[in-house]
């Protein structure tokens, strides 16, 4: 049975490890945090939105998650508060604030 | 029945690899391996293997190329030397903690600096700590025999194996050899079915990521267990050559060790001339032995104490420097072997043959002369020193 990304942590003994750090599924860097090093974060103003949808494609971190046609609010755990979106977003849906942690 | 032929060292490591028909090769040309390459891509012009020859621009592509090829899923060799060795480094590294059995013939010689193309074993000693299996020979036939246990053990431990011999003394000096018959070594290696690969695609695979803190240790500690997993790796492969051939081969090999009362201890194919000062001080009734390392990697710490323990005083013979100011390489992990034991024989290390100087039978003499005054006087003197070299204070 090949171990899975999700049962591997920073808890994980050395035995517990894969062999040659082998990863045996794909897009397994969703599991990581990545968000964390954000100084400023957007903030989705849903009812400013048309869901033009012209922030998604602009994101370098594919943070701007869409269903059914219609964009949602940001995936933090991997938005890097670039603010690319805020700027790109014709109807000032988009906040840009600092992140107070 | 077994093949009689007479072969140079590097044609018979590129007969193994034609008989073992490897998936990929990936090589650059370099003095003295340059011959391994050479005879190979002949063998795959001559349609006699069916392997994908992938000729590169550079040592570092080489290296890159039969990792890829590895882990893609195949059976993947290479073959360098000196400076060659030299410009792998970085990826000597990536290879083995990404576990990738890769089979990689190594042609023993100098670094440059100053410029010198003869044999010694700072390349490979250089590469000690990388994580490679190292497998040293004595003759045309041990690295032959050498070659075709390489896949065994590496794709069982899932590390990558160096068999290793020295430059122009046996690389290119032509002696008789024992080839096995072509199925026999087929059987033998067996076929390569690795678990996971990158071109299994019902099985998606990452390689090489990113091992940040929290984790790059326990990766590097994995890697260790792999290396001493290995140990007995070696010994039942080497068993089941011995009963397919008769050749017996283990971590290393003693020589007139059983009463022996002092000895010395060497890689490759210097131990051949040993042999011979020890055939002749025996004729005169003195009690000498020797002691041939075959694995340096993983190092056989504990055997290799115990064997030294037959004698009381031991020179450790290093073909290479370490310019630590306290000795050679083998010199420091043998010594240290001994730390443990309680009745250890005096341990002097002499640094030999540095780019392609000669060691004769004369020089072993002297040593064991030296030997059997440290033994008489009970005191080892200074433990680092050199044979061979010309030094103004001896004139």
């Amino acid at each position: 049975m090949l171990k899975k990304a999700k049962d591997i942590n920073e808890r994980s003994t050395w035995q517990e490890l894969t062999v040659g750090a082998e990863i045996y599924e794909p897009a397994t860097s969703m599991l990581n945090n990545t968000g964390e090093w954000r100084i400023m974060m957007p903030v989705f103003l849903e009812d400013k939105c048309k869901h033009c949808m012209l922030c998604v494609p602009f994101c370098p971190d594919s943070s701007i998650p869409v269903k059914d046609g219609k964009r949602l609010d940001f995936d933090y755990m991997h938005c890097k508060g670039c603010g690319i979106c805020v700027k790109v977003c014709p109807f000032d849906a988009i906040d840009f604030v600092k992140e107070e942690k | 029945m077994a093949v009689k032929d007479r072969l140079s060292g590097n044609e018979a490591v590129a007969v193994a690899m034609k008989q073992i028909n490897p998936d990929v090769m990936g090589a650059f040309p370099i003095t003295p391996s340059t011959e391994i390459p050479q005879y190979f891509s002949g063998y795959i012009a001559n349609g006699e293997v069916d392997t994908e020859f992938i000729a590169v621009e550079s040592e570092h592509s080489a290296m890159s190329t039969v990792m890829g090829a590895s882990a893609a899923g195949a059976r993947a060799v290479t073959a360098t030397s000196s400076a060659g060795l030299a410009f792998m480094w970085e990826l000597l590294y990536v290879a083995a903690s990404s576990r990738l059995p890769i089979t990689m013939a190594v042609v023993n010689r100098a670094l440059t600096g100053p410029i010198n193309i003869n044999n010694d074993h700072s390349d490979s000693m250089g590469a000690r700590d990388s994580g490679w299996l190292q497998i040293y020979a004595e003759t045309n036939q041990e690295v032959y025999d050498n070659m075709i246990q390489a896949m065994p053990i590496s794709e069982a431990c899932r590390l990558p194996i160096m068999i290793c011999q020295d430059g122009f003394i046996t690389s290119h000096g032509v002696s008789n050899i024992e080839l096995i018959e072509d199925e026999k070594v087929k059987e033998f290696v067996g076929e390569y079915e690795p678990e996971n690969y990158l071109l299994k695609h019902e099985n998606p695979l990452a390689v090489g990521p990113y091992g940040i803190s929290p984790y790059y240790m326990e990766i590097k500690r994995k890697q260790a267990q792999a290396m001493k997993d290995s140990m007995p790796v070696i010994m039942d492969t080497a068993k089941r050559f011995e009963e397919m051939t008769g050749r017996k081969y283990g971590f290393f090999e003693e020589y007139m060790m059983d009463d022996a009362e002092v000895a010395l201890v060497c890689i490759g194919s210097s131990a051949g001339t040993g042999k011979e000062a020890v055939d002749r001080l025996r004729a005169e009734g003195k009690k000498v032995g020797l002691i041939k390392l075959r694995v340096f990697r993983p190092f056989p710490r504990i055997p290799l104490a115990e064997a030294m323990c037959k004698v009381k005083a031991v020179a450790i013979m290093d073909k290479a420097e370490s310019f630590s100011n306290s000795g050679g390489p083998l010199f420091n992990e043998a010594r240290n072997s001994l730390y443990d034991l309680e009745n250890k024989p005096y341990a002097v290390n002499y640094i030999y043959g540095l780019g392609g100087r000669d060691i004769t039978v004369e020089d072993f003499y002297d040593i064991y002369q030296d030997l059997f005054v440290i033994y008489d006087n009970d005191d080892p003197g200074d433990v680092y020193r050199y044979i061979g070299v010309r030094d103004s204070r001896f004139r």
